[in-house]
């Protein structure tokens, strides 16, 4: 017997679109008056299927990590194993005691003090009071509040608030384990200390079901997958190869753009593309992982329709969001009409993991811009990390791991 | 491990499993009770003081009131405040038990959307807040009597009876409440207007004996809140009230139909609070 089986599991949510807008009260209350008089719905329903035939096992001791982009339908999941909605069909079947943790602290009356809460938050998730009696020194020391226990929660700092929570929920021993991304809260620390801790508690035989949006996390932690889009379960099974496919089917990539017809190419002031690549060592296809680790190389090749013209070219590298991190240019060089490549290398741990996309600019005389190529190249690059400890998200917009941080002992205490 | 039970999940549980699960449970009614109480007087200067001050004071206004206006104290021979005191102490815990639960399940609503357990324990745990305040008043009923050196007889050991009646009928209404509550929101405004009007439709501030004979009073005895102070006030009044079975049987009429169909109203909508709130 599995310890969880979703047998053809759906839910669904009425959701009403206005169709006649109104922005003002006067129209408001013309519609209400309308639509009071008259038998026509102004308001059309349409059904939503947040999850749609969701078939799924779990076995005993499983550390299944469900992904999927906003809106997929991870929550939604979740919700309903976790029993705090109903499947509209389908049903599921649960064997041995579950823990839920949606949110960390759940439950927490913030006029209480630290040690009233740890005993009404424990039995709101489930546990007895001999149990919570047992544990209660371990869930204080791993959150690190002693001096706080009697303080009311609402005097509490968002971390200690985070860190009593987790802890509560991290001792409450359950044969099934559902958390949703709470790892994204608390410093890096506490981070490490909480997979740290849910890896204990997977090693110790029981299941765990953990949903974040960092695969990094995921993939250190589980062994099975579950890859869900647009409330389908689009694939299942071993981690990494559910890694791959999510990547695969969800990452924005352009990496190479080419045109043989000059008519077609885009382009401006007599420049024109011929050609924008980037590459690693391999060719790069659609669907290929680059990491962190990977050195990757720019090619740019333009048509040039004037003779004798001092020319230089520009790369600019942005984050996802549009954050420009870098722009480099060269010197400017005096050309002949034809084609002109450009080359340029971005080093292996350089980039941070995360989107990013490139543009080009050809320029005139060193300062009059001919050719802005936006958005030429698209990439995301994957976490790639070697004897590192810590999966939390490493931060920046950049990881030059190149850089060494240097810290000697300078003097010594007799 | 494998001979543990299989719980299965559905759009709706089956009859057994479900009340089954809330004795599983039964720890959460009083630890929800439990934080009600100790939140309640947090950060309060008299504190618990409240409890005694809240049914006092009103009384108090509504025997100068009442005495100003009428001479009805006079036709009794106990005095007046211990009939006002009585009905007060069961009419500030019915309305405040239906006030409690109407809301319950908003005023939770971070515990509904995030954890599960069987909603029906958050509007039922509210039965020891409003208890533990019945307690109290009676405290102070008991030191009026003192006071006046009237003592109680037997009839006061059927008092709880009565106030458990009076919770069932105020869950009766209550749970609907806390239902629609959940996707219009109307209800809250609208329960503090119930309640204020159930005032003057009650004997709180008057005795039954007093509209026996006005053409409303078959109206009248419908209201619950009317059969649970006339029996309340015949089980601690001694002989001067007599058991009124007008009011007291559609009283009992009212507890059970209401009870079972909100019941049943509340289990059908629970399992998608979360969806509305």
């Amino acid at each position: 017997m599995p310890a969880i089986e979703i047998k053809n599991a759906s839910k669904s949510y009425l959701i009403k679109h206005k169709l006649s807008k109104s922005n003002t009260l006067r129209e408001d209350l013309v519609n209400f008056s309308k639509s009071v008089f008259s038998k026509k719905n102004p308001s059309e329903k349409e059904l939503f299927w947040a999850l749609q035939n969701i078939n799924l096992t779990v076995e005993r001791g499983d550390r299944l990590g469900v992904i999927g982009s906003n809106g997929a339908g991870k929550s939604t999941l979740l919700k309903i194993l976790s029993r705090v909605t109903a499947p509209t069909t389908g049903e599921i079947r649960i064997q041995g005691r579950m823990a839920s943790l949606l949110e960390v602290g759940t439950g927490f009356h913030p006029e209480l003090t630290g040690r009233e809460n740890i005993y009404l938050n424990g039995s709101i998730l489930g546990m007895k009071n001999y149990e919570i009696n047992a544990q209660f020194d371990a869930i204080v020391e791993f959150a690190g509040i002693q001096q706080f226990l009697d303080t009311p929660v609402k005097r509490y700092s968002s971390g200690m608030y985070v860190r009593l929570g987790f802890a509560i929920a991290a001792h409450l021993e359950p044969e099934i384990l559902i958390v949703d991304e709470v790892l994204a809260v608390g410093d890096a620390d506490f981070q490490k200390k909480s997979i740290g801790k849910m890896r204990d508690v997977s090693k110790s035989g029981r299941t765990i079901l953990f949903v974040s949006h960092n695969l990094t996390a995921v993939q250190n932690l589980c062994n099975k997958g579950a890859f869900l889009r647009k409330g389908e379960l689009i694939d299942s099974g071993d981690i990494n190869s559910v890694i791959n496919n999510y990547v695969q089917n969800v990452a924005s990539f352009q990496v190479k753009q080419e045109w043989v017809d000059q008519s077609k190419a885009p382009g401006d002031n007599g420049i024109l593309a011929k050609r924008i690549e980037l590459k690693s060592n391999e060719e790069l296809e659609t669907g290929t992982q680059l990491t962190t680790a990977t050195p990757l190389k720019v090619e740019y090749e333009f048509w040039n329709d004037h003779d004798d013209i001092k020319l230089n070219v520009s790369i600019f590298l942005y984050t996802m969001t549009g954050q420009c991190i870098f722009n480099i240019a060269n010197e400017g060089k005096i050309y002949k009409k034809g084609l002109i490549a450009t080359e340029f290398n971005i080093p292996g741990n350089f980039l941070n993991d995360g989107s990013y996309f490139i543009s080009m600019m050809v320029v005139k005389d060193e300062s009059k811009p001919l050719f802005f190529f936006e958005e030429a190249l698209m990439f995301d690059i994957q976490d790639f990390r070697e004897d590192i400890e810590w999966v939390g998200k490493w931060p920046g917009a950049i990881r030059p791991l190149n850089l060494k941080l240097k810290t000697w002992q300078k003097e010594f205490n007799k | 491990m494998n001979n543990k039970k299989v719980k299965v999940i559905s759009s709706y549980p089956s009859f057994w499993d479900y009340w089954k699960e809330v004795f599983d449970y039964r720890e959460l009614f009083w630890i929800l009770a439990k934080r009600d109480i100790m939140v309640r007087y947090k950060q309060t200067i008299f504190g618990v003081l409240w409890s005694i001050l809240r049914p006092l004071i009103s009384s108090m206004v509504y025997v100068f009131g009442v005495n100003r206006i009428g001479t009805l104290g006079e036709n009794s021979e106990i005095p007046y405040i211990l009939v006002i005191l009585s009905g007060n102490i069961l009419w500030l815990f019915f309305s405040q038990s239906l006030m409690t639960i109407s809301l319950s399940v908003v005023t939770n609503n971070n515990l509904v959307s995030k954890v599960f357990f069987p909603r029906i324990i958050i509007p039922f745990s509210s039965f020891f807040l409003g208890l533990l305040d019945v307690i109290i008043g009676m405290c102070v009923f008991i030191g009026f009597c003192f006071y006046y050196s009237y003592i109680p007889d037997y009839k006061i050991i059927f008092a709880p009876i009565f106030i458990i009646l009076a919770y069932l009928g105020a869950s009766g209404i209550g749970l609907f409440a806390a239902v629609l509550n959940v996707k219009y929101r109307d209800i809250g405004q609208l329960i503090p207007f119930v309640i204020s009007f159930g005032l003057f439709i009650s004997p709180v501030l008057y005795t039954t004996d007093t509209v026996a004979s006005h053409w409303t009073y078959k109206l009248f005895v419908l209201n619950p809140v009317t059969g649970c102070i006339d029996a309340f006030r015949w089980a601690l009044l001694g002989d001067a009230f007599t058991f009124n079975w007008d009011s007291f049987i559609p009283l009992l009429v009212f507890c059970f139909v209401t009870l079972f169909v909100s019941i049943r109203y509340f289990r059908k909508h629970e399992s998608s609070f979360v969806d509305y709130i």
